[in-house]
C-alpha cells in the first residue's frame, strides 16, 4: 500500500531513485572504508615507532579521519546547514578550550604537583 | 494547535524542528564524552610511571565491536535511504539488522565486562603476585583457584601484555591459600573492576556511559520500527524525520566508539 | 502550505485535570508549575539560612522554639542539648550539610527554575509569537526530572548521616570521605544533580529551538524582545557548560558507590588511616570540570534577570531602551567568554603564572559587555516620564544591587587581590549582592509585571511597596557588613561564626594573638536580625501574592501596562495555542513614545498602514 504513495520529500526537495541509489554507493564506500581504517588502526598500534607519542597521534589521525566520515557522509554533515555548522562550531571550541586549558592548568611544573 | 514547522523545514533556516534539537543534543553529548576524555588524558598524564596498562583489553574483541557498530551504522543509513526511496520493507530489513548488530555489541561488551570482574590479583605475603583468571566453580574457601594465571614479582610487570616466562601452565598454577595473602596496606586481592586502577576506572565508566547510549539508541530505534511503525502509513515524511533524527544519535554513538576503541584498547 | 499531519492533541478535546494540570504540555501550566515548585524551594533555602545565620550569631545555643522538632528531624547525632539544657544546637556537620544543601536548592533547585523554567517557558514562546515551545512533551519531562531532582536532594535530608556536607561545590575528596557509609548524602546529592542536570540540558534545547524556529512572520533576530535574547544565551550556557558536570558527577559518584580513585590522590589518610583506594586520582580535575559549569552557571543566574528587568524598564519609562543592538552584543559576548574564565575561582590551586594571568585577562574582559549592559538601561532611564509601578521599583533597585554585586568582583577577578579574599565572606557578599537584591529583584518585578497576564488581575500596590522597601533596606543590612567581615579576613564555613579565630588581646606576659575583632564577630548577630526581618518582609508578599488571584484589581485590558510585546497582545490568560490566528510581526520590541503615532507605544503586531499597501513584509531571518 506504501507504494502508492508518492515519494516523501525532505527539506524541501524532491529525490529521485536514482539520486537515492547513488548516495547508497556512497554509504557503502564510507562504510568499507570505515573498516579497512579499523584494520589500519590495530596494525599502527603495534608497530614500535620508539615513542609512544607517534603511536597515539598515529592512532589519533586515524580515529578523527574515520570520524569526519561518519559525521560527514552519514550524519550528512557535509551538506548541512550553516546554523548548524555554527552550534558545532562553538561546541568544538568550547571541548578544546576545557581539555587545553585544564591540563596546562595541571602540569607537574606547577606548585602542586599532582598525583 | 499545530507546532509550525515540525516536519517542513523552516524557510530561513532550513530545518524541521527535531534536526536542530538533535544537533544541540548532540552538541551537549560532545560536551560530555569531551569532558570525559579530558579525564582520561589527565588521569593518564599524571599517572606514576608503571601503573599505566598497555594492551590489558582484548584487542580482538574491541576491534569486532567496531566492526559491528560501523555496519549498524551503514544499516541505518541505507535505512533511511530505502524509506526515502519509499521502500519500506528495505528499510525494516535495514533496520532489524542495525538492531542485531546492538545486540551483538552489547553481548561481547557483557563478555568483557564480566571477564573483568573474574580476572584477580592476588599479591602473597612473600611478594608473589598471581594474577588471571579464577574458576567460579571453586567451593573452597580457603584456596583461590586460579585457571590460567601469570606469577610476576613486582606490579609494574602486570602492566605489560603477558609474556612467555611470567605465564604459568596449568598445572603449575598452585593453589593460592588464602591465608598466605598479604595484609593491609597494598593490593591484597582485587578483581579488575573499576577500583582496581585509574585505568580500569576510567575504562568503566567510558564504556559504561557509551553503553548506557548504544542502549537507549537501540530503544528508540526500536520503538519508531516497531510500535510505532504505523506513523508511516498516516504521516511519511514525519516518519522519515523520527527515522533520521534517531539515525543521527546513533551515528554519534558510532563516533564516540571509534574515538574510545584505540585510546581504550589499543594505545 | 499542506498540512498532512496532525498535532498528537486534538483540536478541541477537552482535558480533564491531570492531563491540564498536572501532566500538562502546556507552556504557561508548565512555567507556573516551575514557578510555584521554585518558590517552595526558594522558601526552604531561605529557612535553612535562618537556622545558619543563628549559630553564626549564636554559637552554641539551642536553636529557639523548634529545637525539639529539629531533633525529631535529624537525631541525636545532628542536634544535642546547650549548657542550659535546651535542645536544639546545630552539630558542626548539620551546619555544613544546611551550607552545602542552601547553596544547592537556591542555585540549581529556585533560582534557576524560577530564572530560566518559569518565565522562560511562560513568556518566551508569548513573545515571539509562537503557539508553544517546539516540543512540548520534551517541556513536561524537564519539570518531572526537576521534581524528581529536587525530592531526591530533599530526601537527603532523612537518611543516615544527612545530607551533603561538603559545600555546594562538593570538592573531593572531601565529598567523598565526609560520611564512609554507603549511599549517603553525598550520593543523593550527585543522583539529585543528574536528575537537575538533564531536565536543563531538556529545556536548553527546546528553548533554542523554540526561539531559531518559531519566531512569528516578521520577527527578525533584531526585532526580539531583549528578554529574549537573554534566555537565548542562557540557554546555551545550560546546553554547553552542564554536561561536563554530569561527566563529573558521574566520576564521583564512581568515587562514592564503587571505590575508583578519579578524585582521590595516591595516600589518602582519613582519621590517620590510609583509605582503601586505588589512588591515582586529581582532586583539582574535580574543581576542573565543577567549575567548568558553575561559572556560566553564574550568568545563568543573571542573564534572565537583566532580561527581566529590560522589559520592565522599556514598559516603564516610556522610551524605547538605550543601547538594545549593544546590548544584545554584549549578551552574546558575554556567553562566549563565560566558557573560558572558571578558574578565576581557582587562583589558590598553583595554577603558575601563565594559566593564571590567561584567567584573569579573560574574566577582566567578560565584566566589560555587564557594564554595557547596566550602563544601557541606567541610560535608559534618562529623559524619561518613569511610572514608579511595583515592578519598576524592583527593577530599579536591581540596578545599583547588581552595580555593587558586579564592581565587588573585580578584586577577585585580579589573581593578587583573590589571593586574600578567597573563601572569605567578601566573597559571599559578592555574590549575594548579585542573586539575592540583584536576580531576585528581578524575579518579584517579574512576578509582579506578568501577574496581570495571568489572572487578569493586579497585586495590591501597596503591599507591594511595601514589599519592596522592606525587602530592600534588610538586603543591604545583611550583605553590606560582610564585605567588611570578609575583608577582616573572616572565613567561608566557619560553623562557630568566626570564634575559633577570634583576636586574643594582648595580657601581661603575652603579646596576644591577632584575629578577628569583637566588633567583627558582633556583626553576626544584627545579620541574623536582618535576615529573620527579610523574611517577615516576605509574608506581605505571599499573602498578596495568593489574595490577588480573587480579589485583586481587575486589569482594565488585555494589556493594562500598556506594552509593546506580543504576550500582552493575547486574550488573559492566553489560551492553548496562544494565538487565534498566526502573528505577524511589523516593527521592534520597544516603540514607546515613537513621534507621530497616535499612543505612546506601538505593538509590535500593529502594521505600518503604509507598509500594508505594499507586498507585506517577507520573512527574514
Amino acid at each position: 500500500m506504501s507504494e502508492h504513495i508518492t515519494a516523501p520529500a525532505a527539506d524541501g526537495a524532491r529525490h529521485s531513485v536514482e539520486e537515492a541509489k547513488r548516495h547508497m554507493r556512497t554509504y557503502a564506500i564510507v562504510g568499507v572504508a570505515l573498516m579497512i581504517g579499523t584494520g589500519l588502526t590495530v596494525w599502527a598500534s603495534y608497530i614500535n615507532f620508539h615513542s609512544r607519542e607517534t603511536n597515539i597521534l598515529v592512532a589519533l589521525i586515524i580515529a578523527s579521519t574515520k570520524g569526519f566520515l561518519v559525521a560527514g557522509f552519514f550524519m550528512h554533515l557535509i551538506s548541512e546547514k550553516k546554523l548548524i555548522y555554527l552550534v558545532l562550531g562553538f561546541t568544538v571550541f568550547f571541548a578544546t578550550g576545557l581539555m587545553f586549558l585544564t591540563l596546562q592548568s595541571m602540569q607537574p611544573g606547577s606548585i602542586i604537583h599532582v598525583q | 494547535m499545530e507546532i509550525p514547522y515540525a516536519v517542513r523545514a523552516r524557510p530561513d533556516t532550513g530545518l524541521y524542528n527535531a534536526k536542530l534539537g538533535i544537533w544541540l543534543f548532540l552538541a551537549s553529548e560532545v560536551m560530555l564524552f569531551g569532558a570525559l576524555f579530558s579525564s582520561y588524558i589527565l588521569l593518564r598524564v599524571n599517572a606514576d610511571p608503571g601503573t599505566w596498562p598497555l594492551h590489558l583489553l582484548n584487542v580482538r574483541l574491541g576491534a569486532i565491536n567496531t566492526l559491528v557498530l560501523i555496519l549498524s551504522s551503514v544499516m541505518v543509513v541505507f535505512g533511511w535511504a530505502s524509506l526515502k526511496m519509499n521502500d519500506f520493507r528495505a528499510y525494516k530489513r535495514y533496520q532489524g539488522v542495525t538492531l542485531l548488530c546492538a545486540l551483538v555489541f552489547l553481548g561481547i561488551k557483557s563478555f568483557e565486562y564480566r571477564d573483568k570482574f573474574n580476572h584477580y590479583e592476588v599479591q602473597l605475603k612473600n611478594g608473589t603476585i598471581y594474577d588471571g583468571h579464577i574458576d567460579r566453580d571453586n567451593k573452597d574457601t580457603n584456596i583461590f583457584a586460579f585457571e590460567a594465571a601469570r606469577m610476576v614479582t613486582n606490579h609494574a610487570e602486570l602492566m605489560l601484555p603477558p609474556s612467555t616466562d611470567t605465564k604459568l601452565e596449568p598445572a603449575q598454577i598452585p593453589l593460592v591459600k588464602i591465608k598466605d595473602r598479604a595484609d593491609g596496606k597494598g593490593k591484597e586481592i582485587e578483581n579488575y573492576g573499576p577500583w582496581h586502577s585509574s585505568y580500569l576506572a576510567i575504562y568503566f565508566v567510558l564504556t559504561g556511559l557509551h553503553a548506557l547510549h548504544v542502549i537507549g539508541g537501540a530503544i528508540v530505534i526500536f520503538a519508531i520500527w516497531g510500535p510505532l511503525a504505523g506513523v508511516w502509513k498516516t504521516d511519511p515524511e514525519r516518519y522519515i524525520n523520527r527515522v533520521e533524527v534517531s539515525g543521527l544519535f546513533w551515528h554519534f554513538v558510532d563516533l564516540i566508539w571509534i574515538f574510545l576503541f584505540p585510546v581504550l584498547y589499543l594505545l | 502550505m499542506q498540512d498532512t499531519s496532525h498535532a498528537p492533541e486534538a483540536h478541541h478535546e477537552t482535558l480533564g485535570f491531570w492531563r491540564k494540570y498536572i501532566f500538562s504540555t502546556d507552556h504557561k501550566v508548565i512555567g507556573m508549575q516551575y514557578g510555584i515548585t521554585a518558590l517552595l524551594f526558594m522558601l526552604f533555602g531561605f529557612c535553612l539560612m535562618l537556622l545558619m545565620r543563628w549559630q553564626l550569631g549564636h554559637s552554641g545555643q539551642a536553636v529557639p522554639v523548634i529545637g525539639h522538632l529539629l531533633l525529631k528531624l535529624h537525631g541525636p547525632d545532628m542536634i544535642s542539648a546547650d549548657k542550659s539544657g535546651a535542645v536544639g544546637v546545630i552539630s558542626a556537620d548539620l551546619y555544613n550539610s544546611y551550607g552545602a544543601m542552601h547553596g544547592t536548592i537556591m542555585v540549581f533547585l529556585a533560582i534557576v527554575p524560577l530564572a530560566f523554567g518559569a518565565f522562560g517557558n511562560f513568556v518566551t514562546p508569548l513573545q515571539i509569537g509562537a503557539p508553544d515551545m517546539a516540543f512540548p512533551r520534551l517541556n513536561m519531562a524537564s519539570y518531572q526530572f526537576y521534581v524528581v531532582g529536587g525530592l531526591i536532594m530533599l530526601a537527603s535530608f532523612f537518611i543516615p548521616g544527612g545530607a551533603a556536607k561538603s559545600g555546594w561545590t562538593s570538592y573531593s575528596p572531601l565529598a567523598t570521605v565526609s560520611d564512609l557509609h554507603r549511599p549517603n548524602g553525598q550520593t543523593f546529592w550527585i543522583i539529585g544533580m543528574v536528575c537537575l542536570i538533564n531536565s536543563s540540558l531538556l529545556g536548553a534545547v527546546n528553548f533554542i529551538s523554540t526561539i531559531v524556529q518559531l519566531r512569528a512572520k516578521g520577527m527578525s533576530w533584531m526585532r526580539l524582545p531583549f528578554f529574549v535574547w537573554a534566555q537565548f544565551v542562557t540557554a546555551f550556557l545550560l546546553l554547553l557548560a552542564f554536561p561536563p558536570l554530569e561527566a563529573a558527577g558521574v566520576l564521583q559518584l564512581a568515587d562514592n558507590l564503587l571505590g575508583t580513585s578519579f578524585f582521590l590522590p595516591t595516600g589518602l589518610m582519613v582519621s590517620g588511616t590510609a583509605l582503601h583506594v586505588s589512588g591515582g586520582g586529581s582532586p583539582l580535575l574535580w574543581q576542573h570540570l565543577f567549575w567548568f559549569l558553575a561559572h556560566p552557571e553564574v550568568y545563568v543566574l543573571i542573564l534572565p534577570a537583566m532580561g527581566i528587568v529590560t522589559e520592565i524598564i522599556a514598559n516603564n519609562t516610556r522610551k524605547p531602551i538605550w543601547g538594545y543592538r549593544s546590548m544584545v552584543y554584549s549578551v552574546l559576548v558575554i556567553g562566549f567568554l563565560s566558557f573560558i574564565v572558571w578558574a578565576h575561582h581557582m587562583y589558590l590551586t598553583g595554577m603558575g603564572t601563565k594559566i593564571a594571568t590567561f584567567f584573569q585577562t579573560t574574566t577582566m574582559m567578560i565584566s566589560i559587555p555587564s557594564v554595557i549592559i547596566l550602563t544601557s538601561l541606567f541610560i535608559s532611564l534618562w529623559g524619561a516620564s518613569i511610572r514608579f509601578t511595583v515592578p519598576m521599583l524592583f527593577a530599579l533597585g536591581f540596578l545599583p544591587m547588581f552595580g555593587i554585586g558586579g564592581l565587588t568582583g573585580l578584586p577577585l577577578g585580579f589573581n593578587v587581590s583573590d589571593i586574600y579574599l578567597h573563601d572569605t565572606y567578601y566573597v559571599i557578599a559578592h555574590f549575594h549582592y548579585i542573586v539575592a537584591p540583584g536576580t531576585i529583584f528581578a524575579l518579584f518585578a517579574g512576578i509582579y509585571y506578568w501577574y496581570p497576564k495571568m489572572t487578569g488581575r493586579f497585586m495590591n500596590e501597596f503591599w507591594g511597596k511595601v514589599h519592596f522597601g522592606l525587602s530592600f533596606m534588610f538586603m543591604n543590612a545583611i550583605f553590606l557588613p560582610m564585605f567588611m567581615q570578609g575583608m577582616a579576613g573572616m572565613s567561608r564555613r566557619m560553623y562557630d561564626g568566626g570564634l575559633t579565630y577570634a583576636a586574643v588581646p594582648a595580657a601581661a606576659g603575652s603579646p596576644g594573638i591577632p584575629g578577628l575583632s569583637p566588633f567583627v564577630l558582633f556583626l553576626n548577630k544584627p545579620i541574623l536580625w536582618a535576615a529573620v526581618c527579610l523574611g517577615l518582609a516576605q509574608i506581605p508578599f505571599i499573602i498578596n501574592f495568593f489574595w490577588s488571584i480573587r480579589h485583586g484589581r481587575k486589569a482594565a485590558s488585555d494589556n493594562p501596562w500598556e506594552a509593546t510585546t506580543l504576550e500582552w497582545q493575547t486574550p488573559t490568560p492566553p489560551p492553548h495555542g496562544n494565538f487565534a490566528k498566526p502573528m505577524e510581526v511589523f516593527r521592534g520590541p520597544y516603540e514607546y513614545s515613537v513621534p507621530g503615532q497616535a499612543r505612546d507605544f506601538t505593538p509590535q503586531n500593529e502594521p505600518d498602514p503604509a507598509q500594508l499597501l505594499t507586498h507585506g513584509n517577507p520573512l527574514r531571518s
